[in-house]
C-alpha cells in the first residue's frame, strides 16, 4: 500500500545526474506502486495463526528443557493467620526434590507489587498471612507429581485469625488494619460544579458487583533458565516484560540486566497477566537449583494465582428536571481490592473519572474507594473500574427514565456526551464522542425474529435441551446500555513503547523485522504490528520477532492501548527508517532529485521515475532504526476535586440486548447482542470484529453466571466446573455497526478497541432482564432467585 | 508403567510417571505432542479433544492406561502427509476464529469430529455438538463461521 500522502517523507531538491548508473533516457511513464499486499485496513492472516491450528504454537505451558524441573507452591488455606512454624523436613527428604524454599531464602527485595510493593514473595511470621491461597513455600522436584507430593508433606502450622471481608466495614474506624497504612487503598474525590444543588426529580440506587474471572484457557506457566553466571533467562506469557524483569531482578537481588525476559505463547490475558504469578518463584528455584525449572498452575491453582476483577458496592443518586437534563450524580463507590494492592489504585480512579457514564452532568459529587480485606487479591480485569460503574449509572439512567416517564434511549441520547463536553474532571472529550450516533445506531437495527411458540426448538429457549419450558412463562425484553474508558495509561504516568524496525536485502527480497517488548496475547498485536510496517514500507515480507527484553520497554498489554502505542512506535520507527533509506539512496544516486519516494521494490522520483531500488539501496547494509514512542502528556488528578487532565484518550460503545427470560424458573436465553462502537480507524476489521464479540461475550458471562463466590474470605468455586464462563450455547449472534470517526491524535486515528465492549454489554443485558420481568435487579450476575422475586 | 498404542497411524511406546499418569499429560509431556491442551483438566473446556478408537475424548479424563492397544488421533494428526491444513483448520483461519489459540486444537478436533457425522448441521446443531468447548477470546461467532465455511469445503 502507497504511504499516506501525510505520511510520504519527500527529500528537497537536489542534482540531476545519476553517477553509477545508466539515467533514463526516455521519458517514463508516472510509476504505478504495486499495492502490497496485508497494509493496514486489510484482513491480513496472523502470523500466529497456522502454528495455532496445527497444535504447533508454543505457549508458555509446552515449554521443556534438558534437565528441567518441576516448580509448585505451597499456599495458606487461610484468609488471615499467623505462621506459628514450617516443617520442610519431610518433603525435602523425598526422594526427587531438589528444593524446598521459604521467605528467608528470598535473597533481595522480600515484597513486589505494581503500583504499591506490598505483597510478600513468600509469606513468613513476620507479617499475617493476608488471603487464601498465600504462597508459604516453592517446591521443585524431578517430576510434577513428586512436586506436588512433597507439597503435600510440607508441614505449617498456622493460628488462624478473623478475616476481614467486607470492603465497608474495613474502612470504619476499629477494623483491623491488614497492612501498616490502613484499611484504604486509596480515595479518590471528584467535586464538580454546585455541591448543594438539588433537583425536581431524584432516583437513588445501591448496586453491588460480584467478583469476575478473567478465566483465560492458558494457564499460568513458565520456564526459568540459570545462565550459570548469576544470572536467569525467563520465558513466560505476561501481559508486560519489563516490569515483570524489574519485580524478578530486585527480589533476587540482581541488576535488571541480569533477568532476560522472553514472551512464550500466551493463551489470553485479560488483565490476569498484569502482576507476578510464578515469575519470581520459578527464577528462584532455578536460581538455586542451577537447573531450568518450570512452573504450571493446574486451573484450581490458576484462581488463587492471579488477581480479579473488583467486586463492590455502589451508592448512586441522580437528579434530573422534569423535561430529563440531567442535574446532578453523587455516588460512593467502594471496591473490595482484596489482599494486595496489585492496580487498585488505577482501578479507584478510573471508577471516578468514568462514574458518571459518557453524559453531560453539571455538577457532581463522587467518592471512590478501594479497601484492603482478607478476600483475594483484585486487580486488572477488561475495563476495569468503568465495568462496574456501568452497571450503575447505566441502572440509574433506565430508573429515572422510568421516574420521568421517557424512553430510556431518549433519555441518554437527550443526556450525551459529546465532543468538548467536560468529564466530572474537567478534562474536555477532544475528538469525536458519537454517544447519541451510537444509541441511535442500535435502536435502529432491525429486532431479532420473536420466538416460534408454534414450533419452538428447545435450544432456542431459556433453559435449552434441558426442557424446562415449551415457552410458556417465556417473557421477551430488550436493554440498552452505554459506557466509555480511557485508552492508555493515565494520571501522568510515563506511558511510551519502543520498537526496533530494520529493512534489510536479504536472499527472498527486501525484509523487514520488527522487534518489540509488546505481549501478543491473542488479540492479534503482531499481525497489526506487520501490517503497519507493510503500509509504511511497501514491503510485504514483516518478520515480527519474538518479544523480550532485548529492546526498550513497550508497557503493558492493557488499557486497550498495544495498537496506540506499539503500533504508533513501529509507525514512527518505520517512517524514520524510510527517511534513512531515502538518504542512503541519494548518497548513492550522487543526487538528489527532490521528489524521491519509496515505492518498494523501487525508489521513485515523481517526475522521472524509478531511480533505483531497495536492493541496491540495502546492499550496502541495513536500515535499522528504533524509536520511543509517547502518546500526549496527562497530569495527576488533584487530590481534594479531582480535577485534571488524566487521560489521553476516550473510547465508547454502546449495546442493545435482546433476551428471553422465564419469568417462573429465572433462566435466561440472550437472543441477540446489538452493538455500535467507535474504533477511530478499523486496521484490521476482522480482529476489530472478533474484540467486540469476544469482549461482549464476556460481559454477557458477568451479567448472568459469572462470579468467584468468596464465603469468610475462601473461594468455593475454583474451577470451571463451578465457575462458568459463556460457552457456544449462551452466546446469541452478535451484530454490529463499527464506527470509525478517527483521533487526530493517535496513529492512524486508531481508538483503543477492547474494553469497550465489555462495559456496555453487561448493563444491556441486566436492562433487558428487568423489561421482561419488573425486578429491580440491583446486584450482578443475576441469579435466578433474583429473576423469580425471591432475592433482592 | 509401560503403555503401547497407536498415535496418528504410528506405533507408539509411553512410559508413565506414576499409575494414575492422565493421557494427556503423557501426550504432552512424554511423547511432545502440545497440540492437546490442558485449560482445565477436568474434562470441562474440551481444549485436548482427541479421537481415542474413533471416539472423541477428553485427553485429561482418560488414564493413560486405559489407551493400550488403542488407536488415537490427536491434532497433530490432521494434517496432510505433506503437512498441508486439513479444511477445518482453513476454515478457522480464514474465518478469524483463531485468536489465542488455546482453544483451537479442541475446538477443530470436535469440528472435524461433527463435521463426519454430519456433513450439513444447522446453527442449533453446530451450537449443540460445540457446547463442551469453551473459548474465552472470540465469543464463538467466527467459530460458528469457520464450521460452516468447513461443512461448504468438505462438501466442495
Amino acid at each position: 500500500m502507497m504511504p499516506s500522502a501525510s505520511g510520504t517523507i519527500r527529500i528537497g531538491p537536489g542534482a540531476t545526474t545519476l553517477p553509477g548508473r545508466s539515467a533514463p533516457t526516455v521519458p517514463i511513464a508516472p510509476h504505478e506502486p504495486v499495492r502490497v499486499r496485508g497494509g493496514i485496513g486489510e484482513n491480513a492472516p496472523r502470523p500466529d495463526g497456522i502454528p495455532k491450528v496445527k497444535g504447533e504454537f508454543a505457549y508458555s505451558s509446552d515449554l521443556w528443557a534438558e534437565g528441567m524441573l518441576w516448580g509448585v507452591t505451597v499456599r495458606s488455606p487461610y484468609p488471615r493467620a499467623r505462621i506459628v512454624s514450617i516443617d520442610t523436613a519431610a518433603a525435602a527428604a523425598l526422594p526427587g526434590v531438589a528444593s524446598v524454599l521459604l521467605a528467608h531464602d528470598v535473597p533481595g527485595r522480600r515484597h513486589f507489587g505494581m503500583e504499591i510493593i506490598d505483597q510478600p514473595v513468600l509469606a513468613s511470621a513476620a507479617e499475617e498471612i493476608r488471603y487464601q491461597g498465600e504462597a508459604v513455600a516453592i517446591i521443585a522436584a524431578d517430576e510434577p507429581e513428586t512436586a506436588r507430593r512433597a507439597a503435600a508433606l510440607v508441614r505449617v502450622e498456622y493460628e488462624e485469625l478473623e478475616p476481614v471481608t467486607d470492603p465497608e466495614a474495613a474502612l470504619l474506624p476499629g477494623t483491623p488494619h491488614l497492612h501498616a497504612g490502613g484499611n484504604i487503598t486509596r480515595h479518590v474525590k471528584i467535586r464538580h460544579g454546585d455541591q448543594d444543588v438539588t433537583a425536581a426529580v431524584v432516583v437513588r440506587g445501591s448496586y453491588e458487583v460480584g467478583m469476575q474471572d478473567q478465566a483465560f484457557l492458558g494457564p499460568e506457566s513458565g520456564l526459568a533458565v540459570p545462565d550459570g553466571a548469576g544470572g536467569v533467562d525467563l520465558f513466560i506469557s505476561t501481559q508486560w516484560l519489563h516490569i515483570d524483569r524489574d519485580q524478578v531482578a530486585a527480589c533476587l537481588g540482581l541488576e535488571p540486566p541480569q533477568v532476560r525476559l522472553t514472551l512464550a505463547g500466551v493463551g489470553g490475558a485479560f488483565g490476569a497477566r498484569e502482576d507476578i504469578s510464578l515469575q519470581v518463584h520459578c527464577c528462584l528455584l532455578a536460581l538455586r537449583t542451577g537447573r531450568p525449572v518450570k512452573m504450571m498452575y493446574s486451573r484450581e491453582e490458576s484462581f488463587f494465582g492471579h488477581v480479579h476483577r473488583h467486586p463492590g458496592v455502589l451508592h448512586y443518586e441522580h437528579g434530573a428536571t422534569r423535561d430529563g437534563d440531567l442535574v446532578y450524580v453523587r455516588c460512593r463507590i467502594v471496591l473490595d481490592g482484596g489482599a494486595y494492592a496489585s492496580s487498585s489504585r488505577a482501578v479507584a480512579a478510573n471508577a471516578a473519572c468514568f462514574s458518571c457514564g459518557p453524559y453531560e452532568v453539571p455538577n457532581a459529587t463522587i467518592d471512590s474507594f478501594v479497601s484492603y480485606t482478607n478476600n483475594p487479591p483484585c486487580g486488572a480485569m477488561r475495563g476495569f473500574g468503568a465495568v462496574q460503574t456501568a452497571f450503575a449509572h447505566e441502572s440509574q439512567m433506565d430508573k429515572l427514565a422510568a421516574a420521568l416517564g421517557m424512553d430510556p434511549v431518549e433519555l441518554r441520547i437527550r443526556n450525551a456526551m459529546k465532543e468538548g463536553t467536560a468529564l466530572p474532571t474537567g478534562q474536555r472529550v477532544e475528538g469525536a464522542a458519537p454517544v447519541a450516533e451510537l444509541l441511535r445506531s442500535i435502536r435502529d437495527m432491525p429486532a431479532p425474529p420473536a420466538l416460534d411458540l408454534e414450533h419452538p426448538d428447545l435450544r432456542l429457549l431459556p433453559g435449552g435441551v434441558a426442557n424446562t419450558t415449551h415457552g410458556e412463562g417465556v417473557t421477551r425484553g430488550v436493554g440498552y446500555g452505554v459506557g466509555f474508558k480511557n485508552v492508555c495509561f493515565a494520571e501522568g504516568f510515563n506511558d511510551y513503547s519502543t520498537a526496533r524496525v530494520r529493512l534489510d536485502g536479504t536472499p527472498d527480497g527486501p525484509t523487514v523485522y520488527i522487534h518489540t517488548a509488546a505481549s501478543e496475547v491473542g488479540q492479534g498485536l503482531t499481525t497489526i504490528l506487520a501490517q503497519i510496517a507493510r503500509t509504511e514500507l511497501g514491503v510485504e515480507r514483516v518478520i515480527v520477532l519474538p518479544a523480550d527484553t532485548n529492546v526498550g520497554g513497550a508497557g503493558s498489554t492493557s488499557a486497550s492501548r498495544q495498537t496506540y502505542m506499539t503500533g504508533g512506535a513501529v509507525k514512527a520507527a518505520c517512517e524514520v527508517v524510510r527517511r534513512r533509506v531515502l538518504e542512503r539512496a541519494i548518497e548513492q544516486l550522487g543526487e538528489n532529485p527532490g521528489d524521491l519516494s519509496l515505492e518498494a521494490p523501487d525508489i521513485v522520483s515523481h517526475a522521472r521515475g524509478v531511480l533505483t531500488d531497495l536492493e541496491t539501496v540495502l546492499a550496502d547494509g541495513h536500515v535499522e532504526e528504533t524509536f520511543e514512542y509517547h502518546h500526549r502528556k496527562t497530569w495527576p488528578l488533584d487530590p481534594e476535586t479531582g480535577q485534571g487532565e488524566a487521560h489521553v484518550q476516550f473510547a465508547f460503545a454502546a449495546h442493545r440486548a435482546t433476551v428471553d427470560v422465564d419469568t417462573e424458573l429465572g433462566l435466561v436465553r440472550v437472543v441477540e447482542m446489538a452493538t455500535a462502537q467507535d474504533v477511530g480507524k478499523a486496521l484490521n476489521p476482522q480482529a476489530v470484529e472478533g474484540q467486540i464479540e469476544g469482549g461482549t461475550s464476556q460481559g454477557v458471562g458477568f451479567a448472568l453466571m459469572e462470579e468467584i463466590q468468596v464465603v469468610d474470605g475462601r473461594i468455593i468455586n475454583p474451577s470451571f466446573t463451578d465457575y462458568l464462563i459463556p460457552t457456544i450455547l449462551d452466546m446469541p449472534k452478535v451484530v454490529m455497526d463499527i464506527m470509525e470517526l478517527g483521533d487526530p491524535h493517535a496513529p492512524y486515528g486508531v481508538k483503543g478497541v477492547g474494553e469497550p465492549p465489555s462495559i456496555s454489554s453487561t448493563p444491556a443485558v441486566v436492562a433487558a432482564i428487568r423489561q421482561a420481568t419488573g425486578r429491580e435487579l440491583a446486584r450482578i450476575p443475576v441469579r435466578p432467585d433474583q429473576i423469580v422475586g425471591i432475592a433482592p | 508403567m509401560r503403555v503401547d498404542c497407536t498415535i496418528n497411524g504410528k506405533p507408539e511406546q509411553i512410559d508413565t510417571g506414576w499409575e494414575g499418569e492422565s493421557l494427556l499429560h503423557s501426550l504432552r509431556e512424554r511423547l511432545g505432542l502440545n497440540g492437546s491442551k490442558n485449560a482445565c483438566e477436568q474434562g470441562e473446556c474440551g481444549s485436548c479433544s482427541i479421537y481415542l478408537d474413533g471416539v472423541l475424548v477428553c485427553a485429561c479424563l482418560v488414564p493413560t492406561v486405559q489407551a493400550a492397544g488403542r488407536t488415537l488421533v490427536t491434532i497433530e494428526g490432521l494434517p496432510g502427509p505433506e503437512g498441508e491444513l486439513h479444511h477445518v483448520q482453513q476454515a478457522f483461519l480464514d474465518a478469524g476464529a483463531v485468536q489465542c489459540g488455546f482453544c483451537t486444537p479442541g475446538l477443530i478436533m470436535a469440528t472435524h469430529e461433527l463435521l463426519g457425522r454430519n456433513p450439513e448441521p444447522t446453527e442449533p446443531e453446530v451450537r449443540e455438538a460445540l457446547a463442551g468447548n469453551l473459548c474465552r477470546c472470540t465469543g464463538y461467532e467466527k467459530i460458528l463461521d469457520a464450521v460452516q465455511a468447513a461443512a461448504a469445503a468438505g462438501r466442495a
